[in-house]
């Protein structure tokens, strides 16, 4: 944001006025209470006024207090010329706390890109048997991925699980590498998309936990017809599609929950689930790295 | 000290008695409840699965209580005091004075429903919702006059230096409660800011920071200029300090919110200013430390004998640690390493436990035994082991929160050297302040307890009779 955006022209004269005034005016009262020769009353004296039985002292500002009081001021003046300060003027030095940030960016980047680059000739496959690089990926992990999918991995409930080899997306590298980038949004409409009764959710729920070998409450055979909705994405016989990250249902791993509770859940309220892209955040070598590491856990 | 030869006007002690009694009672619920957050912090289950206990619910209450319930009530109590004792002269006002103190109860009891049941506008410090806000705005204005109306007809010639810092408390805390509540309602319960973006950031610490230099510092500050002087029977040491200080703490003040927003969207030369003035009112904030200090020279003795002087002068050394701290902490390169760390929340409590806390339980025990004829309270060895439990709870939260809050910076901007990647990852940061956490709830704990004690001790010294021996207990 720059000044003009957040004040109008007229306002930094304005405001380049009142501290002014402010500073000056604590100099001129520093300069107002000094010890004057016709003071009338000595150093120490009482004032001669008195509150409820309170008597004030005429005692000089201590010596030490003033010549903090003069640094601080002088401070003032020499940081608002060196930095932007003065209104919106900029600061001599030309600092700005954006090309702060940038030059930081740039020396890291200096310092450390070479790192990445090295690896990034390195096809993942490769790269995952590096221990090196896999502990690079792993800090990676700890500070990008962690949060959803746990610092070890293992998922939680919505957030899928990525050391047990089952797949939304495919695990290959290349699938990995992709879902990292451009990241992944899953949606299941409520009911499949189907408009369901109570009994039809308690019905679909019994045919889908057949297809794990188990029995629900609901008659499982009424839902089969209608399974065929729900296999557009999660194939005909339930064992899913990774490249519409419809899930397996026969595989007895659930993303949600595979209680008849929980899969009742789903059915009734859907799910939506949302891996952020870290095309921008990490760029292309880094995360090689991290693909490399999320690689070397189901190897 | 001094024979005046005017009649003692009838005070009107009643309003000031009210308060003084609640300061307490709210003292300890508004610390009670920052006991079960710093545990709920250390011990998760104990918000046991109950939205309304939850700590994203509680932590404003507590903020809520300890300032505008207990530090609002101490300052009431003892700025309607000093203000007719200093004037010589009875309240302006006294029906008005008694709207003043109901209306602030109800406040507190509508912020007490609302908060826990999640009614919040989301400003830290102003979460109260709109329809309180204007009962704020309306009590706050009535205060004023009752306060203002007993100045303007003061029988004595000067305005003494105390209510110089109520005044500027009062009138200023009208302006920024009223310019930082701004607000559309679109419901009895929800309204939504009229500034929007950086601005709205900028207008909520402006609040904020003021809210800690005019309700947190100005105001006891005024309560300071009373009761240290009036308590240790000494000439305040230097009138022309006490007129530098003022001036300067006051305006300087002003500026230093943007410092809350340092590397933020705020443009630069906002923060700049920020920073330089927060550096700049290091010497105001002194001032009156010294002033209060040095009153105290030529008695020093009373250090050792008085308790009740004791809490006053350590206050006034808290409040000097904390002023030197906060400046520090507004250095932008400082800030980068203490921002949204731990640090940061020991910096306040070292302002609100040592310096308004202490000054606040100091000057009702001064205060109590002078309201009800006493000479002195009815338990004074009480009194002290209450200031060894406020200062050891009040070390135990600064420095813990000190080890935490620095480890948790130097943690979250380590790099690994040959990576650039973050060396710990933020779960290892907390785990790292765990310990510092259950230390900081036991500090808390140590601090409420003393509560308890003064809770007993104003009780019996307002409930035991006046016996021949100390009728004269007015103060001297």
């Amino acid at each position: 944001m720059t000044g003009t955006d957040f004040t109008q022209g007229w306002v930094n004269g304005w405001i380049i006025a009142i501290v002014l005034i402010n500073l000056l005016g604590c100099l001129w009262l520093l300069w107002w209470t000094r010890k004057r020769p016709e003071d009338h009353i000595a150093e120490g004296e009482s004032m001669g006024h008195s509150f409820d039985g309170i008597e004030e002292l005429n005692n000089p500002l201590p010596h030490w207090w003033l010549n903090l009081f003069y640094f601080t001021i002088a401070f003032a003046f020499i940081y608002l010329t060196l930095y932007p300060g003065w209104g919106d003027a900029k600061g001599m030095l030309g600092w700005t706390s954006h090309n702060q940030w940038e030059m930081e960016v740039e020396k890291a980047n200096n310092r450390f890109d070479r790192v990445f680059k090295d690896y990034a000739a390195i096809p993942v496959e490769e790269l995952a048997k590096d221990p090196q690089a896999v502990k690079i990926g792993q800090r990676l992990f700890g500070n990008n991925c962690a949060l959803c999918h746990g610092s070890d991995a293992r998922g939680n409930l919505g957030y899928p699980n990525l050391v047990d080899n089952d797949w939304l997306y495919g695990g290959s590298a290349d699938q990995i590498v992709a879902s990292i980038t451009h990241g992944r949004n899953a949606m299941m409409p409520p009911g499949g998309g189907l408009p369901m009764t109570e009994q039809d959710v308690l019905d679909m729920t019994a045919y889908v936990l057949t297809l794990s070998g188990r029995k629900g409450s609901g008659n499982a055979d009424a839902a089969k017809a209608k399974f065929a909705v729900c296999s557009a994405c999660h194939g005909a016989d339930g064992t899913g599609n990774p490249a519409l990250g419809g899930p397996n249902l026969t595989d007895n791993i659930w993303l949600y929950g595979g209680t008849e509770k929980a899969i009742i859940e789903t059915l009734t309220l859907g799910r939506q689930g949302k891996m952020p892209a870290f095309k921008d955040t990490l760029g292309e070598e880094k995360i090689h790295v991290l693909a490399a590491y999320v690689y070397s856990l189901s190897m | 000290m001094g024979n005046n030869p005017v009649a003692t006007p009838q005070y009107e002690y009643g309003v000031v008695k009210q308060f003084t009694v609640m300061t307490v009672i709210w003292g300890i619920v508004g610390m009670a409840v920052g006991v079960l957050i710093a545990s709920q912090l250390a011990w998760p289950a104990l918000n046991f699965d109950l939205p309304w206990l939850t700590y994203s619910r509680l932590r404003p209450l507590h903020t809520n209580a300890v300032i505008f319930a207990f530090g609002g009530c101490a300052l009431m109590a003892t700025s309607l005091y000093v203000v007719q004792r200093t004037c010589q002269t009875t309240l302006f006002a006294p029906g008005l004075a008694k709207f003043v103190f109901w209306g602030w109860q109800l406040v507190i009891l509508a912020a007490a429903i609302t908060l826990p049941l999640g009614f919040t506008s989301s400003k830290e410090y102003a979460e109260l919702e709109w329809p309180i806000d204007i009962l704020i705005a309306v009590v706050w204005v009535a205060y004023a006059v009752v306060f203002f109306g007993t100045i303007a007809k003061r029988t004595t010639s000067h305005i003494y230096v105390a209510n110089w810092f109520y005044g500027a408390f009062i009138v200023t805390v009208a302006l920024l409660h009223i310019v930082n509540s701004l607000a559309m309602p679109v419901s009895l319960f929800k309204s939504y800011s009229v500034y929007s973006g950086a601005i709205d950031a900028m207008v909520q610490w402006w609040y904020g920071h003021n809210a800690v230099g005019f309700f947190l510092t100005a105001g006891f500050l005024g309560m300071m200029y009373y009761f240290v002087p009036k308590q240790a029977g000494r000439p305040v040491y230097s009138y022309r300090l006490s007129i530098v200080h003022f001036w300067a703490l006051i305006s300087i003040y002003m500026w230093a919110g943007p410092h809350h927003l340092h590397y933020s969207a705020l443009p630069d030369w906002a923060q700049s200013l920020g920073m330089v003035f927060s550096l700049v009112l290091l010497a105001p904030s002194w001032g009156g430390m010294i002033n209060g200090i040095m009153t105290l020279s030529g008695a020093w003795e009373k250090l050792r004998d008085d308790p009740v002087i004791r809490f006053l002068i350590v206050a006034l050394s808290f409040y000097g640690m904390s002023t030197f701290e906060g400046p520090m902490m507004s250095i932008k390169t400082v800030n980068a390493l203490s921002h949204n760390t731990d640090w940061t929340v020991g910096h306040v409590h070292s302002g609100a436990l040592g310096w308004v806390a202490m000054i606040s339980i100091g000057s009702i025990y001064a205060l109590v035994p002078w309201l009800y004829g006493k000479k002195q309270m009815h338990n004074v060895g009480l009194v002290n082991t209450h200031f060894w439990l406020a200062t050891i709870g009040t070390v135990l939260y600064i420095a813990s929160m000190w080890v935490a809050g620095i480890s948790q910076g130097l943690m979250w901007r380590a790099v690994n050297p040959e990576d650039g990647s973050l060396t710990y990852t933020f779960i290892e940061s907390i785990k790292a302040t765990y310990p510092y956490y259950i230390v900081r709830a036991a500090g808390g704990l140590v601090f409420l307890s003393g509560m308890f004690l003064m809770a007993y001790n104003v009780f019996k010294t307002m409930t035991t009779p006046v016996t021949s021996t100390n009728t004269a207990a007015q103060p001297a």
